[in-house]
This record gives C-alpha cells, sequence and structure tokens, in this order.
C-alpha cells in the first residue's frame, strides 16, 4: 500500500481522456460506418474489429488504473484477469459457433 | 470464530478477516474482487446468449441505428448520439468514484464527500437516461405490422422508414373501440388496441403508390434492409396478422421480438446494477459525513464500493458495444 498514498489525480484525468476519445472515435464510427471498413473483413466486418479491440482497450483502462488492479500483487491480479477472461473466451467461442450454426440449420427453412 | 481465520487474533480487526492478508489484499477488498469477477460471469453469459440468438437471426436483426435514434427534446433521428451521451455520464462518475477513492488514501473528508455525492448524481442522471431510453424503446417511433408467418413489414417512402399516422387515413373499417372497464362486460378491460386496424394499413397502402415495404431481410452487400417492390409489398401484406406500435416482450415493431427481450433484460439488468451502486454508494456517503472512516483509520470502504462502482461502467462499456455499435 505504500505506492496508495500518494495522490495521482493527474493520471485519472488523463485516463479519463483517453477514454472519452475512445468513445467518441468509436460514436463517430459508428454514425458515419465507413463502407470500406463497415461491408468488408475477416469474420465480421473490419469496423465490428475496430469496436470490439476499442472496447477492450477501455475496460483495460478501466480495470488497470480506475480499479487499481496496476498496484495488485501479480498473482492476485491474475487470479481476478485470467480466470475472467479464460472462461468468457470459452464461453463466447462455444455459443457463437453454435448461433452459426443454427442459422446455416435454420435459414433455409425461412421464405422471405 | 477462532475456527474460522488463518491467524487467531484478538485484536481489533478480527471482524474484517484477521491480520492474516493474501496476496497483500484486506478480506473485504478480496472477496469485492471475487464477487465482480463472479457477475462478470454472469454478464457474460446474458451477452454471450445475446451473441449466439443474433448468429442465429444474423440476416434479420434489427440495425441498431434505426432503433435508438432519439435525443430528449430534440426532434428528428440522431442515432447512437443519446447513449454515447448516457456513457460520458458514466465515466465520468465513474472518474468522481476513483477521485473520491484518491481523496480517501489522502484522508481529506471533505473531498472524499463531494466526489461521492457528484458520483451519486452522475449516477442518478444515467438510471433517469436509461428510464427514458426505456420508455422511448416501448412507445416505438413508426409503427409496423406482423404477418402469420411471424415477420414485422416496416414502411418506407423515398427510401427512408416512415411512421403509419404519416400516411395511413380513412376508417378502420373493423368498428373497434378500446373495451375498457368502464363500458365492458363484468368490467373487464382488455389490453391496448393499435391505433390503425389492419385493413386500414392495406387500404392506405393501395392507395398511395409512393409508399413501399420493407422487410427484415438484410441486403449481405449493402447491409440494408431489403425494400420490396409494390407487387411483392401487397402480397406480403396480405398475411399481415396485426399492427405493432413500439416494443415489449411479445412484439417488436423494429423487428426480431427477441431484440426487445435481451435489450430489455441486459439493460435492466444493467440498470438494476447501477441503481445498488447508487444505493449502496448513498450509504457510504452518508458513513463518509459522519466521520465513520475517519475514526477507523482508514477510507477502505469507499475503495471498495468504487470498484462495484466502476465493475458497473466496464459492464455498460461492453453493453454499448455489442448493443449499439456491433
Amino acid at each position: 500500500m505504500a505506492h496508495a498514498h500518494e495522490s495521482n489525480t493527474k493520471r485519472i484525468w488523463i485516463v479519463f481522456g483517453i477514454l472519452s476519445v475512445i468513445t467518441l472515435v468509436e460514436v463517430y464510427l459508428g454514425i458515419i460506418k465507413p463502407e470500406a471498413l463497415h461491408l468488408h473483413g475477416p469474420g465480421t466486418s473490419w469496423l465490428n474489429w475496430i469496436f470490439i479491440i476499442l472496447t477492450l482497450a477501455k475496460a483495460y483502462g478501466i480495470a488497470w488504473v480506475f480499479m487499481h488492479l496496476e498496484g495488485e500483487k501479480k498473482w492476485f491480479r491474475r487470479s481476478i484477469v485470467w480466470t475472467a477472461v479464460f472462461l468468457i473466451i470459452y464461453l463466447v467461442t462455444l455459443l457463437l459457433i453454435e448461433g452459426e450454426y443454427l442459422y446455416d440449420t435454420l435459414s433455409p427453412l425461412v421464405r422471405w | 470464530m477462532e475456527a474460522n481465520i488463518a491467524i487467531p487474533s484478538n485484536s481489533k480487526d478480527t471482524w474484517s478477516g484477521g491480520s492474516a492478508k493474501p496476496f497483500g489484499a484486506s478480506y473485504g477488498k478480496m472477496m469485492m474482487w471475487f464477487f465482480i469477477v463472479s457477475d462478470a460471469l454472469t454478464f457474460s453469459g446474458f451477452l454471450a446468449a445475446y451473441g449466439l440468438t443474433r448468429f442465429k437471426f444474423i440476416d434479420s436483426w434489427p440495425i441498431a441505428d434505426e432503433v435508438f435514434t432519439h435525443v430528449p427534446f430534440v426532434h428528428g433521428e440522431f442515432p447512437m448520439i443519446y447513449v454515447a451521451i448516457m456513457t460520458f455520464i458514466l465515466i465520468f462518475s465513474s472518474v468522481t468514484m476513483v477521485l473520491a477513492v484518491d481523496a480517501g488514501h489522502q484522508m481529506k473528508k471533505n473531498k472524499v464527500a463531494w466526489y461521492m455525492f457528484a458520483t451519486i448524481i452522475g449516477g442518478i442522471i444515467f438510471v433517469g437516461s436509461q428510464a427514458w431510453e426505456w420508455s422511448t424503446f416501448i412507445k416505438g417511433s413508426y409503427g409496423a405490422v406482423k404477418t402469420t408467418d411471424g415477420k414485422v413489414l416496416q414502411f418506407v417512402k423515398d427510401g427512408k422508414q416512415i411512421a403509419l399516422a404519416d400516411f395511413v387515413t380513412g376508417e378502420r373499417t373493423d368498428e373497434r373501440v378500446q373495451h375498457t372497464r368502464k363500458n365492458g362486460l363484468w368490467f373487464e378491460a382488455e389490453e391496448t388496441i393499435s391505433n390503425y386496424s389492419v385493413n386500414q394499413v392495406i387500404n392506405a397502402y393501395n392507395a398511395n403508390p409512393a409508399i413501399q415495404v420493407r422487410t427484415e431481410l438484410i441486403n449481405l452487400d449493402t447491409k440494408k434492409k431489403t425494400i420490396l417492390s409494390r407487387e411483392d409489398g401487397a402480397k406480403e401484406l396480405a398475411k399481415t396478422k396485426m399492427v405493432v406500435e413500439g416494443a415489449n416482450l411479445k412484439v417488436n415493431e423494429y423487428g426480431n421480438t427477441i431484440f426487445a427481450d435481451f435489450f430489455f433484460f441486459i439493460t435492466g439488468f444493467h440498470g438494476f446494477h447501477v441503481f445498488s451502486g447508487i444505493i449502496i454508494n448513498i450509504i457510504i456517503f452518508f458513513n463518509v459525513i459522519l466521520g465513520t472512516y475517519e475514526r477507523r483509520g482508514h477510507y477502505e470502504m469507499v475503495e471498495k464500493v468504487g470498484l462495484y462502482w466502476h465493475f458497473v461502467d466496464l459492464v455498460w462499456v461492453f453493453v454499448f458495444t455489442f448493443f449499439y455499435l456491433v
């Protein structure tokens, strides 16, 4: 806790600035949706990849600085981050594969 | 009690888990973190289920830009703007929270109290905004019809969506009036009936050659919903079962009903977290004012509710991305 008693107000405002800029970029891209990014890309569109990466960057900023994970002991941090990240990746991968399977199976039955 | 803690002690800190501090974190802080991990997994479950359903209906999922276009007190369509403002409010309340924690480390009671107060206000504004967003979504903006095979048909004029109120005229033709308790049989009321009858909408469509029907099907080359020709539109409209105005758990004028279900469920669950966060913040705020933590010698409680509050912000970052952006 030795580090905790000095004020790091300046750093907080810098991180707030970064998070705001990221949000502004996301909203801007979400409104104009440039065709080159919106209509092409691996798996999903490039635009979606940009959104996901920017979101993870924001999550990192919030968890590391605001929630002060950077100041915790290494293995405490890992017990939190690794657990969540591993289980979430596992769950999301399986469910999205299943979702795609459902689409492939059911969509031929829908007449538009 | 002694049997349950790692190092028996008779000192004051027994209630908080004794003097043993694995990972150098206090008992309370560690448990808050592990609660947050489990809660994060709950939210992941919801969002992953949303992802599965969206992939299942990938060619007909509602386009978020066309659903959330309203800003309070302003007319017109501004996709994304209001949710972006809500996001800023929540991020900013996270900043005031972390400033409160920071002031707590320096034992500045007044500063902690003011920053906590700002955080509470931010939270209240956020929940209020969400309530407004819900009510706008429930009321709906354009109105649509639903066919017997469960498809939602919307109406467009010159490629832009048009509200039922803007082109449907004439008589209802089915003579329906809202059946209320006052004039009803056995004092029974019925559910709200739609403003227009099915026949009325179809007649208005036939009478106005400028109107076209838009289906839910997304053209994957342009990522836009398909607009039908006048003839195909008439064919689809012939299958109309009901007029849909707004969205709820049973029908949704914007498209798939399950989109509305997930919207209510996930943003509702998040809103409930914000609400409980506000309550907890208020309790801690009063403790700060009363000097509880001054006497205890540290402001760790502020840090712990801070963790919860930041977590709520963290979840919103993901909800924002997967509901409104992607």
